[in-house]
C-alpha cells in the first residue's frame, strides 16, 4: 500500500539546537502510527510541520503522492490533515456548537451543525449534546468536542498530541473505540503519546524519536514496554522499588471534613473532604484536573487559611496557620504550576531556594537573610537532583519545564518535611528524571515521610503509592489500599458519572 | 521587520544604562523643543546642568539648593519605590506630604511658644510622620477593604489635602500675629521648631540627613531583610507570594505606611526649613516629581539618591534658565516629562531585545 504521508529526511534546526535530524516517517492510509520519545526529542516540531506551523529547513514531505509545504494550519486542514492539541482552545461561556462553529472558515447554520454534531457523535460513539455550554462539560467531554470538530473536516490524517493524558480510564476505553473506527474507514492517525502500555494496545507501527533522530521503528504489539522505554531513553533504567514493606505508621497528616466555598466561578468547591496519611505512607489522590486538586492543595498549603482543626499534623490543629507556620510545623508543599506559583519566574534559583527553604534551614536570622547560606541550599538541590543549569544565578524561566519541576520537587523534599503534599509532581518531566523522582519520594517514605502525590497519571500512582483515593467534584472518596485494586476499580471511584455524561 | 523578542534573562547593562541613555535623549530632544522656542539650545542646557553648579557668578547661591530640593525627592522617592517594587502604586505622596506638613506644624503650634526644642522639633518630626501614614492609610484600608484601586484614591486624595491645606493656611493654623495674613507663623524662625542648614553653604538640613539614612535603610532591607525579599516578590509573581506565605493585605498596608510616612516627613522638613510657614501654595509637587525620580533610579535606593540629585539639578537649573533666558516654567516641566517618557520607553530594553529581519514564527 502506499504511503499516505511520507517524511523524507526532514531537518529543522533552532539556534543551539537541531530539533529534526533527517527524520524519515511514512503513515499509511488507516493506520495507527504512534510517535514515541521524550521531552524535547523533536516531535511536537515534527508535527508542527505536518501541520503546516513550522516550515523544515531541508528535505521534504509527499502527502498522497505530490510534495506537500503547507503554509499555514489552513492549508493543511483543506489538504486533510487535522490536529487535536494537547490543550483545548475552548471558549467557557459558549456552547459546544458555538465553540466548533468558531473554529469553522464557513460554518453551516447553527441547527444544521447541531445536526452535523449528533451524526458524528453518535457514528463515532462520542455522546455529546451540542446545546451544552463548555464550562460544564467534564476534561473528556471538552476532548470530545475538540474530536469532533476535527472529524467534521473529514480528515484523512488526524493528529492526537497526548489525548489520554487528561482522561478517566473508561474514557479512554471510550476514545479507543473511537479511534479503531476512524481507522476502519481509512483515516490514519498519528498517535503521540509516552504511555506505552496505550501504544501497545492501541497502534499499529510506531516511530521513535530520541535528540532529533529517529532511533527506530517498530510494531509495538510485539515488543514490550519496558523495551520501547528504552529506545526512548536511550539507556536501559531500573523500576522503582520501596526498601521495605510498608506498614503504615502513625496518623502523621490528618484533613477532617474540610469543605471549601468556590472562590470563582470555574473553581471547585471542596465538599466535607476528610484523609488521614500515616508515616511511610503515600496516598495517591487521582482524578481529572479541575476536580478540586488545586484547592486542596491551596488549602493545605495554608495560602488559603480553614478551620483550625480541619488540617491537623502530628495531631495538632494547623488549618487556620499561614504557610510559614505550616512549614515550620512540617508541612511542605510542591504546587502543579511551577512557573509563577511554585517558583518566581524572574527571580534567581538561589530567590527561589529561600522562598520556601528559609524556615526548615534556617536561611535567615531575624529576618536578615543568610545569602551564602540560601546559595549552598540552591546548590545542593541542583547537584542532588541534576538540575541541568549553567548556575545558580540564572532566572527560573531560563530553564526548560523539567528541570525546574526538578528543582522545586528538591527543594521541597531536601527540607525533611514530616509530611509533604505534591500535585503532579512527574508533569513534563521526561522519562529518566520521572523515574528519578518517584524514586526519591519513596525513599522519602521509606524515611517516615507521609506523603500526599496528586496525579492524573494513574500508572504513576499505581507504581509508587500505597493507598488511593479518587477526587471527583471536589468530593474526596474513601481510601483504599492501593495493593490489588484494579484498573475498573479505580476508574469508578473516579467516579463513572464524569466519564458517560453526555 | 522588526520584532520584540523577551529576553530570558533580564539584561544588567541594560538596565544601568537605560537611565544615562534617557538623560541624553532628553537633552537632544529637550534642546529641540527649546530650539523651537527660539532659544540657544546649548545655552539652555548648560544653564540647566552646568551653571548652578560651576559658574561662579550663580554657584555659591545655587549649589546648596541643590540638597534643599533633592533631599525631599529623595526621601519620597525611596518610600514610593519600596511599594513600586511591591506592585502597589502610590501615586498620592504629594497629599501625604501635606497632611504630614500640617499634622507636624499643628503639633509644633500647639506648644508654641515653648522654649523646649529637645522635645518640640522631635515631637514635629513624629507627627509628620504618623500625618503621612494615616492619609496614606485611607487607600490602603479601601484597596484590602473593598478592594479599591490604590491609583485612583491616592491620587485623588492629594486634592483633598490641597483643599485641606488651604482651609489650615485660612483658619485654624493662621498666624494669630499676622494682621489676618494668611499662612501660619513661621516655624524656621522659631528656635523650638526650626530645622536650620546644619552645614553653612550646603544646604543640608535635618531632611537631607533623613534622606540619606532612607537611602541607607532601604538599601540593607531591600538586598539583606525577609522584609525586602516579600516586597520584590509580591511585585514580581503575586502567586508565588502567597504560596510562599506573603500577606498581600499586610503588605498593602505597609507599603502605604513607610511611602506616606516618608512623605510625611519630607514635608514636615520642609515646612520648618525652606518653606517655613503652612500657606495654601506650601507644596511644590516634590510629591509628583519623586515618582519620576523612584524610576529614573530604577527603584533602586542607590540610583534614586543619584536621580533625585539630578532631578533637583533641573529644578534649579530651570530656575535660572527662566531667569537669565526667559525660558517658560511649562517648558521646564515637559523637560522634566520627557525624562520619564524616554526611561519607560528604553525599560524595554532590559527584559526585551529587538531583532531585525525575518524569521518564521516557531
Amino acid at each position: 500500500m502506499d504511503a499516505l504521508l511520507k517524511i523524507d529526511s526532514v531537518t529543522k534546526a533552532y539556534p543551539g539546537v537541531v530539533a529534526n535530524d533527517q527524520v524519515d516517517l511514512e503513515i499509511k492510509p488507516g493506520e495507527i502510527h504512534a510517535l514515541l520519545g521524550e521531552n524535547g526529542a523533536g516531535k511536537s516540531t515534527l508535527v508542527k510541520m505536518m501541520y503546516g506551523l513550522v516550515k523544515p529547513d531541508s528535505g521534504q514531505m509527499i502527502w498522497e503522492g505530490a510534495s506537500y509545504a503547507p503554509a499555514d494550519p489552513r492549508a493543511a486542514r483543506a489538504a486533510g490533515i487535522a490536529m487535536v492539541f494537547q490543550h483545548f482552545s475552548l471558549f467557557d461561556a459558549l456552547t459546544v456548537a458555538e465553540n466548533i462553529a468558531l473554529g469553522m472558515e464557513t460554518p453551516p447554520k447553527t441547527r444544521e451543525l447541531s445536526r452535523q454534531i449528533k451524526e458524528v457523535s453518535e457514528t463515532y460513539g462520542l455522546p455529546l449534546n451540542p446545546d451544552r455550554t463548555v464550562g460544564t462539560l467534564s476534561a473528556g467531554e471538552r476532548q470530545r468536542v475538540e474530536i469532533i470538530r476535527c472529524l467534521l473536516q473529514n480528515p484523512r490524517l488526524l493528529i492526537m498530541d497526548e489525548p489520554t493524558s487528561v482522561l478517566t480510564p473508561q474514557e479512554v476505553d471510550v476514545l479507543f473505540k473511537t479511534l479503531r473506527t476512524l481507522s476502519e474507514e481509512g483515516t490514519a492517525i498519528l498517535y503521540i503519546s509516552h504511555k506505552l502500555e496505550e501504544i501497545r494496545a492501541l497502534c499499529e507501527a510506531a516511530t521513535i524519536l530520541r535528540g532529533g533522530k529517529v532511533v527506530a521503528t517498530c510494531d509495538p504489539r510485539k515488543e514490550s514496554a519496558r523495551g520501547m522505554a528504552e529506545m526512548m531513553v536511550g539507556q536501559t533504567f531500573a523500576t522503582p522499588k520501596r526498601a521495605g514493606e510498608t506498614a503504615a505508621g502513625d496518623a502523621v497528616l490528618a484533613v477532617t471534613n474540610l469543605s471549601l466555598p468556590r472562590s470563582s466561578p470555574f473553581a471547585t468547591e471542596l465538599k466535607d473532604v476528610s484523609l488521614t496519611v500515616g508515616a511511610g505512607e503515600i496516598l495517591g489522590i487521582g482524578g481529572v484536573a479541575g476536580n478540586g486538586q488545586d484547592e486542596l492543595l491551596s488549602a493545605l498549603s495554608g495560602e488559603v487559611r480553614v478551620r483550625a482543626g480541619a488540617v491537623t499534623l502530628d495531631g495538632k490543629k494547623i488549618g487556620d496557620l499561614a504557610p510559614r507556620a505550616r512549614r515550620a510545623a512540617g508541612l511542605c508543599v510542591a504546587p502543579e504550576e511551577r512557573l509563577g506559583h511554585a517558583a518566581a519566574p524572574t527571580l534567581s534559583l538561589v530567590d527561589n531556594a529561600f522562598l520556601t527553604a528559609d524556615v526548615r534551614e534556617g536561611l535567615s536570622h531575624r529576618g536578615f537573610i543568610k545569602w551564602g547560606k540560601a546559595r549552598d541550599y540552591a546548590k545542593r538541590v541542583i547537584q542532588e537532583f541534576d538540575v541541568r543549569t549553567p548556575s545558580e544565578d540564572v532566572a527560573a524561566q531560563a530553564l526548560s519545564g523539567g528541570n525546574l519541576q526538578k528543582f522545586v520537587m528538591g527543594r521541597e523534599m531536601m527540607q525533611r518535611p514530616k509530611a509533604l503534599v505534591i500535585n503532579q509532581p512527574t508533569w513534563g518531566v521526561d522519562a529518566a528524571a520521572a523515574a528519578r523522582i518517584r524514586q526519591e519520594l519513596m525513599t522519602l517514605a521509606d524515611d517516615g515521610v507521609a506523603l500526599v502525590v496528586i496525579s492524573q497519571d494513574l500508572d504513576e500512582l499505581r507504581e509508587i503509592a500505597t493507598t488511593f483515593a479518587a477526587l471527583n467534584g471536589g468530593e474526596l472518596s474513601e481510601t483504599r489500599p492501593m495493593w490489588g485494586l484494579s484498573m475498573d476499580e479505580i476508574g469508578l471511584m473516579l467516579g463513572g458519572s464524569a466519564g458517560e455524561a453526555a | 521587520m522588526i520584532r520584540i523578542v523577551k529576553r530570558r534573562n533580564p539584561s544588567q547593562a541594560w538596565a544601568w544604562a537605560t537611565p544615562i541613555l534617557a538623560v541624553l535623549l532628553t537633552m537632544i530632544v529637550g534642546g529641540f523643543m527649546f530650539a523651537a522656542l527660539g532659544k540657544d539650545p546649548f545655552e539652555a542646557i548648560r544653564l540647566i546642568f552646568w551653571d548652578p553648579l560651576f559658574s561662579e557668578q550663580f554657584a555659591s547661591y545655587s549649589r546648596p539648593q541643590l540638597l534643599v530640593k533633592a533631599g525631599p525627592l529623595i526621601l519620597i522617592a525611596i518610600g514610593l519605590s519600596i511599594g513600586f517594587r511591591a506592585g502597589i502604586w502610590n501615586i498620592g505622596a504629594e497629599g501625604q506630604y501635606i497632611m504630614g506638613a500640617i499634622c507636624g506644624a499643628a503639633v509644633g503650634l500647639a506648644l508654641y511658644p515653648s522654649e523646649a526644642r529637645w522635645l518640640v522639633f522631635p515631637l514635629m518630626v513624629l507627627f509628620g510622620g504618623i500625618g503621612g501614614i494615616l492619609w496614606a492609610m485611607i487607600p490602603a484600608l479601601l484597596k484590602t477593604k473593598f478592594n479599591t484601586n490604590e491609583i485612583l484614591v491616592s491620587l485623588l486624595l492629594v486634592y483633598v489635602a490641597e483643599q485641606f491645606l488651604a482651609k489650615m493656611a485660612f483658619g485654624a493654623l493662621r498666624n494669630p500675629d499676622g494682621q489676618g495674613f494668611p499662612g501660619s507663623r513661621n516655624l524656621a524662625q522659631w528656635s523650638s521648631s526650626s530645622n536650620p542648614e546644619l552645614i553653612a553653604g550646603t544646604g543640608a538640613h535635618w531632611g537631607v540627613v533623613a534622606a540619606i539614612i532612607a537611602v541607607l535603610v532601604a538599601f540593607i532591607l531591600m538586598t539583606r531583610h525577609r522584609v525586602g525579599f516579600d516586597i520584590k516578590l509580591m511585585g514580581v509573581a503575586p502567586r508565588a507570594a502567597a504560596f510562599s506565605g506573603v500577606n498581600p493585605n499586610r503588605m498593602v498596608v505597609l507599603c502605604l505606611a513607610i511611602s506616606g510616612g516618608l512623605a510625611g516627613l519630607a514635608g514636615l522638613f520642609e515646612v520648618t526649613g525652606p518653606s517655613g510657614q503652612i500657606t495654601d501654595s506650601f507644596n511644590q509637587g516634590y510629591g509628583f516629581t519623586a515618582i519620576i525620580v523612584a524610576f529614573l533610579g530604577r527603584l533602586n535606593p542607590i540610583g534614586i539618591l543619584l536621580a533625585g540629585l539630578l532631578m533637583g539639578l533641573t529644578f534649579i537649573g530651570g530656575e535660572l534658565a527662566q531667569l537669565m533666558i526667559g525660558l517658560p516654567a511649562s517648558a521646564i516641566q515637559a523637560f522634566q516629562g520627557m525624562l520619564l517618557f524616554f526611561l519607560l520607553a528604553l525599560n524595554l530594553m532590559s527584559d526585551y531585545r529587538i531583532e531585525f529581519g525575518q524569521k518564521e514564527a516557531a
